[in-house]
Parts: structure tokens; sequence; C-alpha cells
């Protein structure tokens, strides 16, 4: 069987990367095993539930339903580099005030498709906030203290 | 992840005749966000592939006289931000509204939608209402297909393995005077759609599209005085792990009733 | 410190995605493992080939020959095996377990075991099991019966004026948390067996364990990782992929890391128990109950599992917060050959209680009066007792909650508003509601048996570790328990740590299940706390003077049952629960004629639950349970196909999302209870039960047509709705 192998090149969290890799492996794992991000998680494997959401080239994305070589040459932020070390963004300030991370496995793309969509939407409307977090899932919250989060966030 | 991965090539053209050499061995992948769900469950047959996200020429809303065209890479996101479409195409910007969530509409693009050929697919109503067309490219040229005539059959499609489905065009002008778009789905967000209802009615012309009611895509073309037997006529739904035949068939019936209400 | 919204203990590391999950870690040397299983059904196993594609020789390949010890996983009946062996029970039953150190490689060698199966005669419903159209567990089906008498039924039925009977159903639900499950070991017979991984209860792993590996107790250590949600689903199943793990380890000599898809955790895993019940409720014309017979069954599926405590908690829970002199409840939890069911928050009490809750609105419609009124005439006082003969001591005044309730969901407004738009509306709107409870803590004796211990212990910083097995799997057992310990302590919150869960460090605090987190191991951390608070009181010293000097001071505390409680296994009477949390919810729906869709458009939940110890949280644990028992209601359909679960994808198994749930309005009424820390109450499961019928009811109320299952699909509402016209 043949075996395939590219290079790819790529700023993830602020850092210029450049690794060997097969062009199909999937984003959500070269971050995970060959980046140390491993706070992009792996919730479903098809892009329904959006634990592996990550921000390329400032938009939000599934990372597990990305072929690395979609990649090439771009900026990814993960929730790893969504605020400076040893300090939170407003974002992660308000999902700790509100209660919105339980089990925190839905958090990190939770966090940062509220990113995405303050981004877009700084002071969103509840049906804005209600579409704009429906590509991730949560089982633990029921979504409540997450819309409190966002509402809290973008207060700034 | 259950493929072999490192068994799957995937390589980036230069440029659209790049890409058009490259087939039919090398397949089209674009956002990817149909092609990888099949390659993680394992279930990828076809090896060789091509990423095509990158050619910018393929992408973006262009306005003529007589259409819009879409590049065949625009995506959901595109779609839902053009003005020109939420004003001239609103039910193609509202299915593109009802896709997945935000991220699968920044990377799902309106040609994959098409190709992928789901009878299930959230933009091909719309299309279908709105009598569009659609341009297939070879290194032999290009021609452009009434889309209403595009799907053949169950996953099959008027497009030879030379092709690259690369533009949708949407004639300009036509006075509709009532539109709807609806798409019934699992839930009210990231759904599949259990029947999806698109119509447009242009003085008594009737045009609706469907989807989940049959092995493809549906228009039926109708009056208002025959728009009820027609539908029921063409309706050739099935039961599913979603729904059932005869939801889908009552359904569609009553979305009928409330647009001509 | 009791009642304020501290911050989460294990907050931040969430939040910045350096909390370390399970299959964030690894091990050098590390194997993936892969299970390959039975893909047909139940039957005897005449072959396993493996065909050529891949490199065998470099594959650790484990079956059932495979193990060291006994090939059951322990639990309660220890029939169901590690790895099939000769004959298996259900589709998806591990029989042949992969590992090698290259990912995609194993997944390829996962294609290329076909394992042959003669089948066997299968049953896939609760009545073929109960007809015993094919025996295939004991001699009967049945895993367990249960009977419940409270007065006379006969005399019950007698005294009544008129009987309404009722059959509901309610169907599997899928536990998807968003973390699938996964387990890392390593394993030899110098060093013994360590798992690490996504748990609930580290000691049942390692109870199943010990068999299996035939290693003494010091031998087997399992530690937690940070689980991404458990809801039951991570209860009983994780021995079994421990097990899995860990041969895996046993056999290569290799760290093994085993982690499972999506679609594996769907087809494999434990699932809600399906259930039906039949009601025949006596009444007089003014409407008081004056008999109530239930009868209640539940598939369990291949194995026993947690079957029988499953039928338990739902018996206890059938015949709900209402006083009726004669009662009597017959149950049964029978066999089939789908994957086993399991534990899943409220563990067979949604279930029953989604019955009682339906019934008892046809009742009142039955004698004429409204759904409140039927029920205020029912209520359950202090003083009365319940269908177990459980007399409650304690202040309980259901009147004043479901006026609350109904105040808060402008109930009576709403009622006569629909009544009067709904005719010329295209929208249908509703309003109902449920009213009930849920024991907190294991049923009867269980929590004597279990004789849960718990330590606390000084450190060097000036801090105390509370020392338990209790796993943190979002709903908050770090937080809660060490807001207990700080005000027992009189110390700062931050002053408080919390051990990890491994075997090989912690008490045995019982497992994380049955609401019993806060009330019980939290009392056991409050005793722990005063026996520490005297042992430094009495030295004089600081915290880390006192350990500087002495090392670290421990205390332990073991559980002792409230004075007075009592509980007879054999006749099922007694106090099941040593309390309960008391509720009335809400619903509003809207319906939509055209296409049969159900929206829930408003819901309150109110409850009783003793003493709040964490505002948020408690709002937070509501709140998620309420969505949970939304997607129950009406949107999580398992699609079976013999046997099979066919929408194993989170596309096709439909969770809420974000836009489908109404705002959900929590409220609290405060009693606290005299046993439990600073008077706290069990709260975690409560929330799952009053949802469904509470909806269900709704929709009558819109549509004027009642159903009695769940889910409630649209294509169900569809098919009565359409078919009338």
């Amino acid at each position: 069987m043949e075996s395939y192998v590219t290079t790819i090149r790529c700023t993830v969290n602020g850092i210029a990367r450049s690794i060997k890799t097969p062009p199909m492996a999937r984003l959500l794992d070269v971050l995970r095993e060959e980046m140390d991000c491993t706070g992009v998680k792996e919730g479903c494997g098809e892009g329904e539930c959006g634990a592996c959401s990550v921000l390329l080239d400032g938009e939000l994305v599934n990372s597990c339903l990305i072929p690395v070589l979609q990649g090439e040459d771009s900026t990814i932020v993960t929730i790893e580099g969504l605020a400076p070390s040893d300090s939170l963004h407003k974002i992660q300030h308000a999902f700790l005030d509100c209660g919105g991370a339980q089990c925190g496995i839905c958090t990190p793309g939770m966090i940062l498709a509220t990113a995405a969509l303050l981004e877009r939407h700084p002071q969103p409307t509840p049906d804005q906030i209600r579409e704009g977090l429906a590509g991730n899932l949560c089982r633990c919250t029921g979504y409540m203290r997450i819309f409190e989060a966002v509402e809290q966030a973008a207060r700034g | 992840m259950r493929a072999n991965v490192p068994s799957y090539d995937l390589v980036a053209p230069r440029d659209l005749a790049h890409a058009l050499s490259l087939l039919p061995d090398y397949r089209p992948l674009a956002g990817g966000t149909d092609v990888m769900v099949l390659f993680e469950a394992g279930k990828l047959d076809h090896r060789c592939w091509q990423s095509i996200l990158h050619l910018r020429e393929l992408r973006g809303v262009t306005e003529a006289p007589d259409f819009v065209t879409l590049g065949a890479l625009t995506t959901y996101s595109d779609i839902r931000r053009s003005s020109l479409l939420g004003a001239e195409f609103p039910l193609l910007a509202e299915a593109a509204a009802q896709v997945g969530g935000m991220a699968t509409q920044n990377r799902g693009t309106v040609g994959g939608n098409i190709v992928n050929a789901s009878p299930a697919a959230d933009t091909p109503p719309a299309l279908l209402a709105y009598d569009a067309e659609v341009e297939l490219t070879s290194l032999r040229g290009s021609r452009w297909v009434r889309y209403a005539s595009f799907h053949t059959g169950y996953k099959r499609m008027d497009l030879a393995p030379d092709e690259l489905l690369t533009a949708v065009r949407l004639p300009r002008g036509g006075r509709v005077t009532k539109s709807s778009y609806r798409k019934v789905g699992t839930r009210r967000a990231q759904a599949i759609s259990k029947v999806c209802f698109a119509a447009t009615c242009t003085g008594d012309r009737i045009r609706i599209g469907l989807a989940s009611v049959a092995p493809v895509p549906l228009l039926v073309e109708a009056t208002r005085a025959d728009a009820r037997e027609r539908l029921e006529a063409a309706l050739a739904p099935i039961d599913d792990i979603r729904s059932t035949a005869a939801y889908r068939r009552q359904v569609a019936l009553n979305l009928l009733e409330e647009f001509l209400a | 410190m009791i009642g304020r919204p501290v911050p989460r203990k294990e907050g931040i590391a969430k939040v910045t995605g350096r909390a370390r999950y399970v299959a964030d870690m690894s091990l050098p040397g590390m194997l993936y493992g892969v299970t390959v299983r039975n893909p047909t059904g139940r039957g005897r196993i005449r072959n396993i080939v493996f065909e050529p594609g891949v490199p065998w020789e470099e594959l650790t390949v484990v079956t059932a020959r495979d193990i060291p010890g006994t090939n059951a996983v322990a639990l309660l009946m220890n029939d169901q095996p590690v790895l099939a062996d000769e004959v298996s029970a259900h589709i998806e039953e591990p029989v042949v377990l992969l590992a090698h150190p290259d990912r995609y490689l194993v997944e390829e060698a996962r294609r290329r075991v076909r394992i042959e199966i003669d089948p066997l005669p299968q049953i896939f419903t609760l009545e073929d099991a109960l007809a015993k159209r094919e025996v295939i567990w004991g001699t009967d089906n049945i895993f367990k019966t249960f009977s419940v008498a409270k007065g006379d039924i006969q005399v019950g039925f007698a005294a009544a004026d008129l009987i309404v009977e009722g059959e509901y159903e309610t169907g599997a639900q899928e536990q998807l948390y968003i973390e699938t499950n996964g387990m890392i070991a390593t394993a030899n017979l110098a060093d013994g067996v360590t798992v690490w991984g996504s748990m609930q209860c580290p000691y049942y792993i390692h109870k199943a364990l010990l068999p299996i590996f035939a290693l003494p107790a010091e031998k087997v250590r399992i530690i937690q990782m940070e689980t991404g949600g458990g809801f039951g689903g991570k209860e009983e199943y994780p021995s079994m992929i421990a097990a899995h793990a860990a041969l895996l380890a046993w056999k290569s000599g290799k760290p093994v890391k085993l982690i499972y898809d999506r679609a594996e955790d769907m087809v494999a895993t434990t699932k809600r128990h399906p259930s039906r019940t039949r009601h025949r409720t006596g009444l007089t014309k003014d409407g008081r109950l004056t008999a109530m017979e239930i009868e209640f069954d539940i598939d369990g599926g291949a194995y026993c599992t947690l079957s029988p405590v499953v039928l338990s908690r739902g018996t206890i829970h059938a015949a709900g917060p209402y006083e009726c002199a004669n009662v009597s409840i017959r149950s049964r939890a029978v066999a089939t050959s789908i994957p086993p069911h399991g534990a899943f928050r409220g563990f067979g009490a949604p279930q029953s209680i989604f019955a009682l809750e339906r019934q008892m609105d046809r009742c009142a419609r039955a004698v004429g009066l409204s759904p409140e009124e039927f029920r205020r005439r029912n209520f359950l006082h202090q003083g009365q007792s319940t269908a177990t003969g459980q007399v409650i001591r304690e202040k309980l005044e259901l009147e004043k909650l479901l006026d609350r309730a109904l105040e808060l969901s402008h109930y009576r407004q709403r009622t006569e508003e629909f009544a009067k738009t709904n005719p010329a509306s295209s929208l249908k709107r509703g309003i109902g509601f449920a009213s009930f409870m849920h024991g907190a803590g294991f049923t009867g004796s269980g929590e004597v048996y279990l004789k849960s211990v718990v330590g606390v212990e000084t450190t060097l910083e000036g801090n105390v570790r509370i020392l338990t097995a209790s796993t943190e799997i979002g709903q908050g057992t770090n937080t809660i328990l060490s807001q207990i310990a700080a005000e027992t302590l009189g110390l700062d919150y931050d002053r408080i740590e919390l051990a990890t869960p491994d075997t090989g460090q912690v008490p045995n605090s019982g497992p994380t299940v049955a609401s019993r987190t806060c009330m019980v191991v939290g009392k056991l951390v409050e005793a722990a706390c005063q026996g520490l608070k005297q042992i430094l009181e009495a030295s004089g010293l600081s915290i880390a003077d006192y350990t500087r000097q002495f090392g670290p001071a421990r205390a332990y505390s073991e559980y002792q049952p409230p004075p007075g409680v009592a509980w007879n296994d054999e006749t099922y009477q007694g106090d099941a629960y040593g309390a309960f949390a008391w509720a009335v919810y809400v619903a509003v729906v809207e319906v939509d004629p055209a296409t049969a869709e159900v929206r829930v458009t408003d819901f309150v939940a109110l409850q009783e639950v003793g003493k709040v110890i964490h505002p948020v949280m408690a709002t937070g644990q509501i709140e998620g349970g309420v969505a949970q028992a939304i997607g129950y209601a009406l949107y999580e359909k398992v699609a079976w196909k013999n046997g099979h679960m066919a929408n194993a994808q989170m596309t096709n198994y439909i969770m809420p999302t974000s836009a489908d749930l109404p705002p959900i309005r929590v409220f609290f009424e405060e009693n606290p209870y005299a046993y439990g820390p600073a008077g706290a109450k069990g709260i975690g499961e409560l929330p799952m039960d009053g949802a469904a019928p509470a909806i269900l009811n709704a929709i009558e109320n819109a549509l004027g047509v009642g159903f009695n299952e769940v889910p409630l699909t649209p294509e169900m509402i569809g098919d009565r709705l359409w078919s009338r016209t």
C-alpha cells in the first residue's frame, strides 16, 4: 500500500511551524499530536459537535473535517492561543463566572465559537447567540449558563 | 479515525487548468464537509484527491445583466453575507443559513452541495426554484446545463469524470411575486432535512424545489390550479432513520397548502 | 462559603484547554488498541479469520483465551464476559482486541478480522422476552422482579367510583457525553495493572479487574483523568474498556491506549432502559386516589449489568408523591438480544414517572378536575407514607410548590389565553406540568452496605486535601466538596485541595452515582473535617506547623445511616431513601399542525432540594438535566435495526442544540435536611424526571390529543393528526 507524506508550513498560536505529515491527516490530529494543542477536542469526528473548533485564518472551522494540506500557509488559533499565557481572555473569564463550563470537553470549542460570534456581532441578540453557537453541542449545561457567559463577554 | 490515513493522497493544483488536468484520477475535495465524514468513517474508497478550495477563480458572487453567478467554491457564509443574493435570491440565502453550524457554513460550498448529490441537500431546492444553471468545465471546454436536469438518479449526475462543476448561475429579472423556503429538519439547527421545500410564484407559474422526498432533489413546475396534483404525482419519498415516507409526503403537501394560502 | 458561587476548582484548566483528559495523555512506547466486535448478532462463534493485508506479526492480538483470570465483568451477576468466547449474546459484543504502535494501521487490521458466527435465535422486544418466544437468559428471560404492596389493592378498587387504565412507553436514550469513552493501561505480573481513564467510579473498575487478572487489590490501581461528562454512561461500561486496555498491555508488555470513536461508543456502550408501564387507577368521583396498580417493565438487553438496581429505583418512584392507601407495584427487568442497557441519570425513575404523570393528567380529566386540582387532592403530606410505607418526616408542602410553579409559569393566564387563541391560530400552544420527587443516595440499605469512607489530610503549605474516590465529571464534585470542607474548617476555599481519584491514594467513598455525591459524600467530608478540626485544635498548631512537626494530620469518616431509618429488602417496605428532593416542572409548547413539529417555548423548573450549596452550579445542573429530558421527550430516538443502533452518529441521533431549547427558568425552595451537609439533598438526577411528562401534558393541552410514548416525534404526532382529517 502506498504511503503519502508532505510538508506543511503554518502558524499556530503565533508560532511558525513546519511538519511532515500525510496530506490527508486531519488538522485535528496534527494539532493534538504534533503541536501539543490538546485543548482541541474530538467529540464526533464528523463536524457535528464543534468540540474540535479552531480559528483558521480568523474563521471558525471544525478541525476534524480539514485535511492538513488545507492548512498550508494558514494562521491557526486554538484555545491555547486565545489569550497570552498566564492570562485569560474576557470570554474565558465569562465562562468561569457564569458556569459556562461543566465537564469542560466542549468548552474550548464553545469559547472559540463565541470569539468568532463576537467578532461578527459584538453585541449579539439572544437569537444570534443561539444561532452562532448551534454548531457546538454541550450535553451538560443546557446552554443557559453559556448564553449568559456570551452576554457577559459582550458587555466587556 | 477509521481510515488508514497515509494511504490517501491529497494534492493542491496550481490553478483551474492544473486541477482539470488532474481529473479524473484526482477527485476534487472542496470544503470537506461531506468527503471528510466518509473518510473518518473509513468509507472513502477512492485514494487520490485534489484540494481545490484555494482556487480563488472559483469563489465569489458576480453580477451581470441577465444572471447572478456563484463560483462553485462560494461558501454558505459567502452566500449569507452577499447582500445581492439576500435581496434578489432570498431563498438561497435562507438555505445557506440553515446548513449546519457556523463552522460548516464557513467551509461548505455550493458546488460541493450539488455534486455530493445528496437528495437531502439544503441549497438544491432553492436553486431549482430559481431555475439555476450549472457550468461544467473540462479540458475539452465548458458547458452550461439546466440544474433541473443535472441529477439523473440517486447519486448520478450529468457530469463526466473529467468535468468539474465550476459555477452556478441564477437568471435575473423574473417577477417573483411570492417565495418561501422551509427546511423541516430533525431539529432547528445542525439538522439534515426530513423535507425541504422552496417555492417561487411568478404570475400564475409556480416552481417548487424539494429535498428529501425523492432519490434526487426534485423540481415541480405547476400553476396554482394543478400544483397539488403535480406535487403529489412527483413525490417518491422513503422510510429511513430520519423520517417516514408518509410523513414526508404529507408535510410536503401541507407546506404547499401553506404556500398557496 | 455555602450558598456562594465560588469559582469552579478546575475551571481555569477547563477554559484554557489545559485540563487533561485521557485522549490527551501519552506514554512512551504506547500502542493503540481497538476492539473487534460481533458483526451480526446472537450466535455461536465458529471462526475468527485474520485476513492478509496487514503485518499480523507486528500486532498484539487478544482473545478470551488470553485472559489470565476470570472472563467476566464483576458487577451484580457476573454474567457478562470481557470477551465473548464460543457464544456471543448480542451484536457489537467484544470478541477480539488488537494493538499496534501505528494508530492508522491498527484500524486497517480491524477491518481485516472476520468473525464468523452461526446465528442463534434472537429477541428484540419486551413482549417477546416476557412471552419467552425464545429463552435467551436464565430460565425465563427475567433478570429481576420486585413487588411493592401497600394496603389492599382489591379493597382500593372496591372503593373506587371509576377506574382509569393506561399504558405508557419510553425509548432507549444515549447518554451522549461529548467526551467518548477511553482508557490507557500498563500491565504486567511484576507491577500489576494501572489504568488511567474517563470514568465515574474508580472502585467499580478496581473491583472488576481483580478477578480478570487474578491479582490482589494492591496490584490494581485505577486513576481518573478529567472526565468529559458521564450521566451514568461511565458508571459500569468503563470496567469493560479498562479490562480491554489492560489485557492488551498485559500481552504486549507495553502501555496501550484504547479510545472509542463516537460510532463505537454509541453502538456498543449502555443506554437508558426502554420501558413499558401499565397503570390501573381507582378514583372516587371527587378525585381521590383509592387504588394504584402499576406494572413496570424494563428492557435490560443481553446481560444483567445494573438492570436490577435501575428497576428498583423505577419501581420505588412509580407511585410518585401521592397519598394512596392501596398500592400494588410489580416490576420486571427482562433480557433481549440487544447490547445491554445501563445507568443513565434518573436510573429508572424518569421512565416510571413519565407514565405516572401522564396517568395523573388522564385521571384528572376522567373525574372532570383540572390537572392541578386533581393533584392537590392527592398530594403526599408530612406524616403520610409513600408506596413503600416510608413515612415523610420532613416538612412537605407540595401545594405551595405547585402554587409557586404555576405562578412562575403564568399557568392560569396561559391556559385561558391558549384556549381562546388556538382555534384560530396556525400554531397550537399548550401548557402542562408534572409534580414528582427523586430519592437521593443508594436505595434502601445500599449506603449501609457501601460503607463509604472519606479522608482529609493537612499539607505542608497549610492546606487541607480531601481524599475521596468521588469523581468530578462536570457536575461540580470538586467545588462543592471544597465548599463543605472550607465551611466546616473555617478555612479559605482556596486552601482546600482535592486528591486525584486514584484507588492507590484515596479511600472508597463509593461510586459517583445516584445523586449521592453532595448529600452522602458531602456529609462524610463534613464529618471528616470536624475530626480534623479537633486534632488541630487539640494541638494548638497551625495546619502548616502541625504538618511540619508531625507529618500530615489525617481524619476519616465512615457512613452512618441517619437514626430511625429502616428498610426491608425482602418486603421492599421501609425508608427507601434518606431524603427526597421534590419538584414541579411546567412546560409551554407550540405545535405546528403543518409539520407536527413541537417546540418547547418556556420551561419552569421549581424544586425543593434542602439547601443549595452553589447557586450557579445547582442551576446549571438543573438546566442541563432539563435539556437532556427535553431531548428524551422530543428528539432522542435510537433507531433500532435487528438489535443494532442504526443512527449511531451525532448527525442522526438528535440531541438538542442551542437553537432548540426554550429559556429554562430554574427556581429553588430550601428546606434544610438534617442529615445532609449544611442541609443539602441530592439534585443530580431530579431534573431528568419531570420534563417529558410535562411536555406531553402540554401537547395534549395544545392539540386535544394525548400521547403516551416518548420520544414523541413529529412522525408519531402527524400519524394521529393527519389520519383524523
